[in-house]
């Protein structure tokens, strides 16, 4: 039974250079602060980042999978607070876990929360689903 | 610096854009998602922020680009998306300010295909000062 305070349990997914590449691939954005160090650095980056639309797209995977399936999601937002750094050959932690806030019907509102490296990257995160 | 005058414009892309099973294959091998016969629920980030950058940067507007971030992404998804979908995109500059030397843009993006809507976003982007 879901209710308002379900928690969805905490999942890690992990980030590296090759799924930044990958995803620029796959999306179309090829911003090179999510490829090369050298520029990330030179406008004031730390190092490489994931694009935010990456982290996104693993938050949504995560709340997809809870829910059953990727047509499940109906709405689903995020603000992108903190940046994702990716160093060359490491695999950095993408930590997600929700809990329930609402449920009307079979829609059920769900709170998201990701972390990197112990850090909070993204605020406001939610999804609304259908089961 | 954007110009003012096109806050409240809506703008529509010229070309339809069809999304094919491989595009929507090569998405979820990212996310090692292996239900593929639905996009995910971001897909469509792919064709709304390459079309807000076209529109966006175009001499009329005005907005520099290269110094974009992302500041929060909305999706409210009617249906799925799903292989030979073909998109007519409008983009709307809903809101613009500047704060603390950043300037701040809101677009609202909605995708139709053969006029129903199946995808609106919303994308704050900020130019960073």
């Amino acid at each position: 039974m879901i209710n308002i305070g379900t928690v969805v349990d905490e999942k890690v997914f992990f980030i590296d250079r090759a799924m930044l590449k990958a995803y620029a691939n796959a999306s179309g954005d090829q911003n090179p602060i999510h490829q090369n160090e050298e520029f990330a650095v030179s406008v004031g980056l730390p190092n490489v980042i994931s694009h935010g639309m990456l982290t996104m797209a693993l938050v949504g995977k995560f709340v997809s999978d809870w829910a059953g399936g990727p047509a499940t999601v109906k709405e689903f937002s995020a603000r992108f607070i903190k940046p994702v750094i990716v160093p060359a050959d490491q695999s950095v932690d993408l930590t997600v876990s929700g809990v329930v806030t609402e449920v009307i019907g079979d829609q059920i509102t769900v709170e998201l929360s990701a972390t990197s490296a112990g850090v909070q990257v993204l605020g406001m995160s939610e999804a609304v689903v259908v089961q | 610096m954007l110009n003012p005058d096109s806050v409240g414009r809506t703008f529509e892309g010229a070309e339809l854009v069809t999304v094919s099973q491989s595009e929507i294959n090569a998405f979820c091998a990212v996310l090692s998602e292996s239900n593929t016969t639905v996009a995910p629920p971001t897909f469509s980030i792919r064709i709304t922020l390459e079309q807000s950058q076209e529109i966006l940067s175009s001499p009329e507007i005005g907005l520099d680009w290269s110094r974009v971030v992302h500041g929060d992404q909305r999706f409210e998804i009617k249906r799925p998306i799903i292989a030979g979908d073909s998109f007519k995109c409008s983009s709307t500059i809903e809101s613009y300010k500047v704060s603390a030397g950043n300037e701040i843009v809101s677009v609202r993006s909605d995708l139709h295909s053969n006029n129903e809507l199946v995808v609106s976003t919303w994308s704050t982007l900020v130019v960073r000062a």
